[in-house]
């Protein structure tokens, strides 16, 4: 594989930063990137890996769109810089279903109408994974709870909290 | 959203993060959670040179008792270790009230208290909880450590005094006298509002008698008020409603709040008063074992 | 016996089927604009002025040319030589692209820089020196006709003042005449206060103009491609047919993205002048700043009332904050949108709208944010001031509401201000809001706990809205009627894909419309696919937003799929070898009468079109409907809210929210429940925390989400939401209604209904939005009432 950099010139010599050189896993596959300290970590992931499930939502680390889990536990991608992730493991909506089709979360989501336009819904889906790999049976203000840094416009989140519980449910059946 | 151009180093120990702060130029700055820096960073409200992380440093991420009761918590204690944090919940009543109430659960599972104090907003939860419980930080510079008590280290919105090339390493909360108790009210809008109105409060009495009391308030002023003359009006007696009455009008006296968007400067006096009374008369004050 | 297909199995009307569009949005594979990459493509970033009014004495951006990286710094002295500095509006203004004398609102768009990555078109954004001479700031209406208010719009020859428009509809003698005789009169005045749509994803846009082909297609977040491909030939003075917009996924609208804003024009100019495509996304920030905002208008409103309660006469006098710009998308004829619906459920012989529109240093726009056309505030400034007047006659307010609703039996019904509501059972959705929330125990258990201080309060808020805009010979958006279109065609195998000229962001078009088709024809709503948003090959629509789509694009659907069947037919006749009259139809099957077992099915049909027409039939099985809707559909609602307010704190929680809706028919239950929820959650929202306001100096407060805040899912009630009462639309093809604002439109009257209901006594009859804590408490302890009209209050 070749990568290609715009080459600006020498008039640039003096604006270089040294890029880093990172190694992480991602979805549990192990990637090396060569990335600018100031990138942030859910770019890497968009436009660096081309996993574009995770999404930009605001500037300010409010919304949660770009939740991911880092080392299994959630984090605002947006909030983190991509050279933080050396050494870690990196999980997205992508890698979600692992080896099944759905993961029981995904399918959670569609039985119980938990989006819309589902910007939000990576973001949810994993913030939602994380509470229920530490919390299997929640209650529905565990779920409130532990969704309260992700927003959503459409759903009013009722639906969202029936989409997590549906899955928990199936998740404790399966064993 | 977008932070200008800066140069990164990621020590491995605590020496090297010092040297690297110490020849890092005019503008350097320590990233533990990040939750605080990096969106001032995306904002371009921060744009240091250098930034030394970190989170590989080994054997910062603890929180523990000492045998006399000292409660030691690492820079990179997150806050939500805090929250779930059975420690805490036993025996720290006003740092088990605030955990859960600092910004939101997923900013919580990288953000730290110890980079929390440092950060030195005025709206920021911990250091008046730590102001209320007399708390301080641990720095460590080339010349070695310091204990230095919060009400001494921030100077200012923002500012605290750190030199250039010291970190804070650990967070301090000295040993309860008597039993504690106490707890945090934050008027938030929602989950991950900054407070309009925070009161801490942290009470040791023996018997029935106050023996100790602190009180640090949130977003009441240009930084996080200590109103001491309120909590020593609780002290050497019983909690009565008339102490209870007579600290929360000093509390609401010493607040220096704003009028603005979150509202009136007489509003958030009224609720300053209002959370002081809500905390210590809460059924009977929540007691836990010293 | 039968052989229809059961329509509920293959996802017909009333089927609550799962979301085709859910499968790729679960599995992130969704495809926003952001998303998409394009090879050689270029970033751009906005520079946008910190101040609310100055003038520009310079800008120099040689400093930014010099980043490495950087491709482009366009200026609106640059734009101004290829005659792009200013624009048309949709509304007949004109609105700066990029500053050229003067910048007009903080947040306004004064600079552009094309570069490698976003990240150096910031940095070069940075490098750029504007040199600013302040000028006086308006943030309110009051401040732009006051005397020496400075004139913002000194761009325009002929507008010597701050005053857009002044309008009026109704009978103002008439309704004099009824003041004059009146028993009671109550009086209102309010700020429903400036909101923001924001949706979690952003506006933005990819322009790709490529040389060789002399075709320029645009990706961009909207709710109305083929609006935007007009308006880009216009704007850029491009010809029509070389013009393609494709709108992808889009993450959530809200009507924030029907606007043409300068983002689109500049990244659209910028790939023409670099033959690469230019991507923009703006950040929240930009979003909340600058782009389509809602509401901010005044209310002054009386009511002349009988001794009994009936009303006899209603007055309103509305002032809007439109910003800088008049931008609106919103039907020409009425400036100041369907203002003019308010209290059309109620039988009122006579009223008068006088409205009149501002420009202020603020961002332009106004119309937005599930409102319908300004139905938001029509029905907000109803049913407060219906509380207000029942209040003011001692009556209980749901019997004030009830004794005044259009009667069932009185439908078609003129309203006093011309529109033509057509069907409704009121006083039934009433009932069952009334029974749902335990209207009686409630008023017995707030007695008793107001003896014990503590404060409930119960708020009822009705409405009956328009949606569905709109019929040709009222409705148009710059001269372009609002019909909408589908098109639809029946492959050989009885598979089939329709294409409409709607453009959902959520409500579910590709699983709605196919359930249309499914019930229509009888092939399974899963052999069915839907496309929008790609002008190149949908039917011309006028887009998604005041809830139209059910009521025309949907209406078409079932137009189109008629005539495809009404073809069926014919087919049919021949395979059968009988006449067309002794042809029936059940779903899926057409069959002879006298012998209902000889038949065939719509999809052998299908193949029939293709390889066994009649002679002379045109071969093939397609067909496109173009839909005029003759009237505007009206839903009914009665939203319920109870609360309990901490009278030391002002803070106040939701004990309960009951919604009954009466849409008409529901397509997709699911679907329809989930726009309810949404709607309910924006006006807990706008009743609780939301708001944009300005401080003295035009500062933008609600600028971010750290200011701006939407509920979690921590504050968010549950909702309870009730689906008993159904009153088919009389003139819609499948008797459907428009659903998707209703509660956006009704909701926030019943939070703050509620609220103010729980603090009667004290004399308080209006807390404007949102009702902060402080706000609240203040009500409470002043015993007066409270605005919150901008600029901020301080210390100063």
């Amino acid at each position: 594989m070749t990568v290609v950099y715009e080459d600006h010139g020498d008039e640039a010599a003096g604006a270089e930063v040294p890029m880093r050189r990172i190694k992480f896993t991602i979805n549990g596959q192990k990637k090396i990137a060569e990335v600018e300290p100031r990138l942030l970590l859910a770019h890497l992931i968009r436009r660096g890996l081309g996993l574009t499930g995770t999404h930009m939502g605001c500037d300010t680390t409010n919304c949660g769109a770009c939740t991911v889990l880092v080392d299994g536990r959630p984090a605002k991608s947006c909030t983190m810089l991509a050279v933080q992730a050396d050494g870690h493991e990196i999980s997205t909506v992508e890698g979600l279903a692992g080896a099944a089709e759905l993961h029981p979360l995904q399918e959670g989501f569609r039985e119980e109408h938990g989006l819309q336009c589902g910007f939000c819904t990576p973001g949810m889906m994993m913030a939602a994974k994380a509470l229920l790999d530490e919390n299997p049976d929640p209650t529905e203000e565990d779920v409130r709870w532990a969704l309260s840094g992700n927003l959503c416009r459409c759903t009013g989140y009722q639906n969202i909290v029936k989409s997590v519980l549906w899955a928990a449910d199936k998740l404790r059946a399966e064993g | 959203m977008y932070p200008s151009r800066f140069n990164y180093e990621a020590p491995r120990s605590l020496d090297e993060a010092i040297a690297l702060l110490h020849d890092g130029g005019d503008y350097a700055k320590v990233l533990a959670g990040g939750q605080s820096l990096v969106p001032l960073m995306k904002l371009r409200f921060a744009s240091p040179d250098l930034i030394v992380d970190i989170n590989n440093v080994p054997g910062l991420d603890y929180h523990r008792a000492d045998p006399d009761g000292t409660l030691r918590i690492g820079a990179l204690c997150r806050h939500a270790t805090l929250e779930r944090s059975d420690l805490l919940k036993g025996s720290q009543p006003t740092m088990a009230a605030a955990a859960p109430l600092i910004a939101d659960p997923i900013v919580r599972t990288r953000g730290t208290l110890v980079g929390s104090l440092c950060h030195a907003d005025p709206q920021g939860d911990w250091a008046s909880v730590v102001t209320a419980l007399g708390g301080s930080v641990v720095a460590q510079g080339p010349a070695g450590r310091r204990t230095i008590p919060l009400a001494g280290f921030v100077t200012g919105p923002f500012e605290n005094v750190l030199e250039p090339d010291e970190i804070a390493v650990e967070a301090v909360i000295p040993a309860a006298q008597g039993t504690r108790s106490g707890g945090y009210l934050k008027l938030e809008r929602r989950v991950g509002d900054f407070a309009t109105v925070g009161v801490a409060i942290a009470v040791e009495t023996k018997g029935d008698t106050v023996t100790r009391a602190g009180i640090g308030l949130t977003g009441v002023g240009g930084s996080t008020i200590a109103a001491t003359e309120a909590a020593q009006a609780l002290t050497g007696q019983p909690l009565t409603a008339e102490s209870i009455g007579r600290a929360a009008d000093l509390a609401a006296a010493a607040a220096r709040p704003r009028t603005d968007h979150r509202g009136s400067a007489e509003y958030k006096r009224h609720m300053v008063r209002t959370f002081v009374v809500r905390i210590l008369s809460r059924g009977a004050v929540e007691e836990r074992a010293a | 016996m039968s052989q229809a297909v059961d329509e509920i199995k293959i996802g017909g009307l009333g089927a609550s089927r799962k979301r085709v569009e859910d499968s790729r949005f679960i599995r992130g594979k969704g495809n926003y604009t952001d998303d998409i990459t394009l090879p050689g493509m270029l970033h751009m970033e906005i520079l946008r002025s910190p101040l609310a009014h100055a003038r520009i004495k310079s800008i120099d951006a040689s400093k930014a040319w010099d980043i490495p990286g950087v491709h482009l710094v366009l200026t609106g002295e640059m734009m101004a030589t290829r005659n792009l500095a200013w624009m048309p509006t949709l509304s007949y203004d004109t609105q700066a692209v990029l500053a050229t004398d003067k910048v007009r609102f903080q947040g306004q768009e004064v600079a552009c820089v094309i570069a490698d990555d976003p990240y150096i078109a910031k940095d070069a954004c940075e490098a750029i020196d504007v040199d600013y001479e302040p000028l006086p700031v308006i943030v309110n209406p009051e401040q732009a006709v006051a005397d020496g208010a400075p004139v913002i719009r000194d761009d325009k020859e002929n507008q010597a003042d701050n005053v857009i428009y002044d309008w009026e509809v109704g009978d103002g003698a008439g309704t004099d005449a009824a003041f004059a005789a009146a028993d009671v009169i109550s009086k209102l005045r309010l700020h429903y206060p400036r909101s923001h749509p924001s949706p979690i994803e952003c506006c933005g846009s990819i322009a790709d103009f490529n040389r060789a082909t002399e075709k320029l297609t645009v990706y961009m977040t909207t709710q109305a491609p083929h609006i935007i491909r007009a308006a880009v030939a216009l704007v850029a003075e491009l010809p029509e047919h070389m013009i393609r917009i494709i709108s992808p996924d889009i993450g959530g609208g809200f009507g924030n993205k029907v606007p043409v804003y300068p983002g689109y024009v500049c990244s659209i100019l910028a790939s023409i002048l670099l033959e690469r495509p230019v991507k923009w996304i703006e950040d929240k920030s930009g979003n909340l700043i600058s782009t389509g905002f809602a509401r901010d208008v005044y209310l002054d409103g009386e009511m002349a009332l009988r001794q009994d309660g009936k009303i006899l006469a209603v007055r309103m006098h509305t002032d809007a904050d439109h910003g800088a710009f008049f931008s609106d998308a919103q039907p020409s004829k009425f400036k100041i949108g369907l203002m003019h619906s308010a209290f059309a459920a109620y039988d009122i012989p006579v009223a008068h709208l006088t409205a009149r529109g501002m420009y202020t240093n603020k961002a332009p726009g106004g119309v937005a944010y599930r409102c319908s056309f300004r139905v938001t505030e029509a029905m907000f400034f109803q049913e407060r001031m219906m509380q207000a007047a029942a209040d003011d006659l001692g009556m209980d307010q749901a019997a004030f509401r009830r004794m005044n609703f259009v009667r069932d039996e009185d439908f078609p019904h003129r309203t006093p201000f011309g529109f033509l509501t057509d069907s409704g059972q009121y006083a039934k959705c009433l009932d069952v809001g009334l029974k749902a929330v335990g209207y009686v125990d409630f008023r017995k258990q707030q007695e008793e706990a107001r003896a014990r201080g503590r404060l409930l309060g119960l708020g009822i808020s009705t409405m009956t809205e328009p949606l569905g805009a709109g019929n040709s010979r009222e409705y148009d958006i710059l001269g372009i009627k609002m019909f909408d279109s589908a098109e639809l065609k029946v492959h050989m195998t009885g598979k089939a894909i329709v294409r409409t000229g709607a453009r959902g962001q959520g409500q579910g078009h590709e699983t709605t419309w196919a359930q249309i088709v499914a019930h229509e024809l009888g092939i399974p709503a899963e052999d069915v696919v839907v496309e929008e948003g790609d002008t190149d090959t949908a039917p011309f629509g006028m887009g998604t937003y005041a809830s139209r789509s059910t009521p025309v694009a949907g209406a078409a659907v079932a137009m189109v799929a008629r005539k495809i069947r009404a073809k069926a037919r014919r087919l049919a006749a021949h395979l059968l070898e009988v006449s067309e009259e002794d042809i029936e139809w059940e779903l899926g099957r057409f069959y002879v009468r006298s012998a209902p077992d000889r038949g065939v099915t719509i999809q052998e049909c299908a193949m029939a079109a293709y390889s066994n027409m009649p002679d002379g039939m045109e071969p093939g099985l397609e067909n496109t409907a173009y839909y005029d809707p003759p009237n505007l559909t009206w839903p009914f609602a009665v939203y319920i809210v109870t609360v309990e307010v901490d009278p030391e704190t002002g803070v106040w929680d939701v004990l309960n929210m009951v919604a009954v809706d009466d849409c008409g028919v529901r397509i997709n239950p699911m679907i329809v429940e989930g726009q309810i929820m949404g709607g309910l959650t924006e006006a807990y929202a706008m009743s609780n925390m939301q708001f944009i306001t300005f401080d003295a100096d035009g500062n933008c407060v609600g600028a971010n989400y750290m200011d701006y805040l939407l509920p979690t899912a921590w504050e968010t009630p549950g909702f309870e939401l009730h689906s008993e009462v159904v009153t088919p639309c009389p003139h819609h093809p499948i008797g459907a209604k428009g659903i998707g604002e209703c509660a956006a439109v009704g909701g926030p009257a019943a939070f703050v209904n509620a609220v103010i209901d729980a603090l009667s006594g004290t004399g308080v009859r209006n807390i404007d939005m949102p009702l902060l804590p402080d706000r609240v408490w203040e009500a409470i302890t002043q015993r007066h009432d409270v605005s919150g009209a901008p600029p901020v209050r301080s210390d100063d």
